[in-house]
């Protein structure tokens, strides 16, 4: 489904990535961890198509598509979905306003019609169950006022709805008690199917306790330097990121 | 250049959608302002002596005056004596039905996406289309007449009700106010008069559009509206012009008049050709609107969104001078290129009790100027008055500018005055976010500007609220910063 090949990035004259490769299979997880500041974010970023970087050499596949000369919404109406790890506020603007334009955008896309109101509004009552979200959040203002805890649910809320066959989440975990990354989890848990693939960005292991991932990335100096299964997320765990460092820098 | 930067400049090059001139023959009179010009204008509208008089007093005081020059607005030296004052349709008869309308005339219309016919049938818009300066097509006169209102030309209200017209006319806005006053009760054409009698509410929304055509010709448009005790009206007011190159002046004069109890709403579209992409051409709007509140627990709201114009000089007010009354105003102004807006509003507490809210939300991209004014004035009587003032002001890019002029003048320890200000830009993030849901940039904007705008968009009759939310989208066209 995806395939990146030795992708480096500029952020102005700085190299954010230095050279990353990675193959996502439909109806895999992966999980990609790493320290502060190794890239993480970027790589989402340069997945969704933010353009305040450049990407200096390498490729990025999807479906066969060469993703970088796709404009964000473009990326956005081929299935890829990005869950952000602060989503704006958008004030005045309606979630449902806001989520049927979106849906409609995709639609039409796809050569289909636009979704009649009625259709739609049935459409948000069920994927609200999803993430067990309040029906007075969907009347709001996109994001605004919502606590932490709410945006991610959000997130994942408008990715039940949009259906996307690539979900990236950005630190989705961040800033989640318990509860809420119970709800977020099994939220994404439920959208898990053959079809689909999901790519989660997190510092902390803790989100892979309810998550279990396919393939364990570890991000590090904008490479990956390691990979493996569920079993690196526990050794990381246990042994924080120092020893990775040590054994990359040693090589070095 | 970035993609940013890249949509910006497209915007510039977004031309004005309702840029078309109809072919209807005018009948206009020399360029030039002098004392035989007003009498000439005058004459042809068969007008009585006293009002002869009036204008002519008012040319008068207008020779003594110099142009304002405090607004922050750039505008060249307007020439006075290159300006036809006065052209009517040749067209004179009034029609018994639409059938008899200039076809051209109703195609205009239909291009504005305004049709005449359909608004009888679907909205139950009783409207008094004002071309250029003589009323060509006024509806629903039976309905209005049943309940004793009086909703007509101005002219036809100086030839029918010439007491009210003599009673309420610069009652509000008298000649001497200011400069564009002065010279709109000189050379003033035509317009609107509505009269709510006393314990009515107006069955329906009224509504005026105003279009500038004839070339070279100033638009002097006069509307008095008068709400009895107990009487309710909603008045709209909607327009949109022709391209051309030269630039236009436009000096209107709205009063309004609410006795004890009487509530009006008074909301305006505004979409006049705002000038090419380099700042060529566009209408200059020059408007005094002043309203009224006479008496105790009456009401006057305007609401306004302004998108056209190359210059805007407007400051709808209320005079709150009944107890309890109340004065709104809500306003979203847009400018883009090189459109200039300074407008705002006045509001002037006389009364105990009295309250007033001001909502303004300034949109500003290209290369534009937008800025806010407006005066809350709290005199020694005004036991307890209230005002609320909020003034937002968005920019998309960093060519453009946006500025707050707020004054206040509290003369009574009583009153309660608070205003707040905010600024802020379209973010790449907000847009982003909207990207990475499938919604491309220019209906994220779209989105965005109608969220800031929504407060302001709200207060407009439906049928306006969604025109207007078209216009943003489109003044806006690819803007972002």
């Amino acid at each position: 489904m995806l395939e990146i090949k030795d992708l480096k990035v500029n952020i102005e004259d700085k190299e954010i990535l230095k050279g990353i490769n990675l193959s996502v299979k439909a109806g895999e997880v992966h999980a990609i961890m790493g320290p502060n500041g190794s890239g993480k974010s970027t790589l989402a970023s340069a997945l969704a198509g933010r353009n305040y970087f450049n990407i200096t050499h390498g490729k990025i596949i999807y479906e066969g598509k060469d993703l970088t000369e796709l404009t964000p919404e473009d990326r956005a109406r081929e299935g890829i979905f990005l869950g952000f790890q602060y989503p704006v506020e958008i004030p005045g603007v309606s979630m449902v306003n806001f989520l049927r334009t979106a849906i409609n955008s995709m639609r039409k896309y796809r050569g289909q019609e636009p979704l009649p109101a009625g259709d739609f509004l049935k459409l948000m009552r069920e994927k609200k169950k999803i993430v067990e979200i309040d029906s007075d959040l969907t009347n709001r203002s996109v994001n605004e006022g919502f606590s932490g805890g709410e945006k991610k649910k959000n997130e994942i809320f408008q990715m039940a709805l949009l259906e996307p066959r690539l979900a990236i989440l950005d630190e989705t975990d961040s800033g989640l008690d318990i509860d809420a990354l119970r709800i977020v989890s099994n939220g994404v848990n439920k959208l898990r199917s053959p079809e689909n693939a999901t790519i989660i960005i997190t510092h902390y292991q803790r989100l892979l306790d309810y998550i279990v991932p396919d393939v364990v990335h570890v991000l590090y100096k904008g490479r990956i330097v390691k990979s493996g299964d569920k079993s690196l997320a526990k050794e990381l765990e246990e042994h924080g990121y120092d020893w990775i460092k040590h054994e990359v820098d040693a090589h070095a | 250049m970035t993609d940013q930067e890249k949509i910006l400049n497209e915007v510039t090059g977004s031309d004005y959608k309702f840029g078309f001139q109809t072919n209807i023959d005018t009948e206009t009179i020399p360029k030039g302002l002098n004392e035989e010009v007003v009498r000439i204008i005058s004459a042809k509208k068969e007008e009585p002596e006293w009002l002869t008089e009036s204008r002519l007093k008012a040319f008068r005081h207008w020779q003594t005056l110099h142009m304002p020059d405090w607004a922050h607005l750039k505008i060249p030296e307007i020439d006075y004596q290159d300006i036809i004052y006065y052209a009517a349709p040749k067209q004179e008869a009034k029609y018994e039905s639409m059938d008899e309308v200039d076809p051209e005339l109703l195609d205009t219309f239909n291009r504005l996406g305004i049709p005449l016919e359909e608004q009888k049938q679907l909205a139950g818009v009783a409207v008094d289309a004002v071309m250029d300066s003589v009323s060509v097509k006024t509806t629903f006169q039976d309905i209005l007449a049943d309940k004793g209102i009086i909703f007509c030309s101005f002219s036809d209200a100086v030839k029918n009700h010439s007491d009210l017209i003599k009673k309420y006319m610069g009652s509000v806005v008298p000649y001497t106010d200011n400069y564009f006053a002065a010279l709109n009760s000189a050379v003033f054409s035509d317009g609107s008069f509505c009269y709510i009698p006393k314990g009515v509410r107006c069955p329906m929304e009224l509504s005026t559009y105003f279009r500038i055509n004839a070339a070279n010709t100033g638009q002097f448009e006069r509307t008095l509206i008068v709400a009895e005790e107990d009487s309710y009206v909603s008045y709209l007011e909607g327009c949109t012009a022709p391209i051309r190159d030269e630039n236009q002046l436009h000096a209107a004069i709205v009063e309004i008049v609410a006795m004890e109890n009487a509530e009006v709403k008074y909301s305006t579209v505004q979409n006049w050709y705002p000038g090419n992409k380099e700042g060529k051409g566009g209408i200059y709007n020059f408007v005094t609107k002043r309203g009224i509140c006479k008496g105790d627990n009456s009401k006057i709201s305007w609401t306004q969104v302004e998108t056209g114009s190359a210059v805007t000089w407007k400051y709808p007010s209320c005079i709150l001078k009944g107890d309890n009354s109340v004065g709104e105003f809500y306003s979203v102004a847009v400018t883009n290129n090189y459109q200039q807006a300074d407008t705002g509003t006045k509001m002037i507490h006389i009364g105990k009790n009295t309250r007033s809210t001001i909502i303004s939300k300034g949109i500003s991209a290209g290369k534009s100027q937008n800025s806010y004014r407006g005066l809350v004035k709290v005199l020694k009587g005004a036991e307890n008055a209230r005002n609320y003032s909020q003034c937002d002001s968005l920019l998309l890019g960093d060519k453009c500018g946006a500025h707050t002029f707020p004054y206040l003048e509290v003369n009574n320890r009583s009153a309660v005055v608070e205003h707040e200000a905010t600024t802020s830009k379209i973010g790449e993030d907000q847009i982003f976010y909207c990207n990475q849901r499938g919604i491309d940039t220019e209906n994220a904007i779209s989105l965005i500007v109608n969220g800031y705008a929504k407060e302001v968009l709200n207060k407009l009759p439906m049928e306006f609220a969604v025109e207007a939310q078209k216009l943003l989208a489109i003044t806006l066209e690819g803007s972002v910063g």
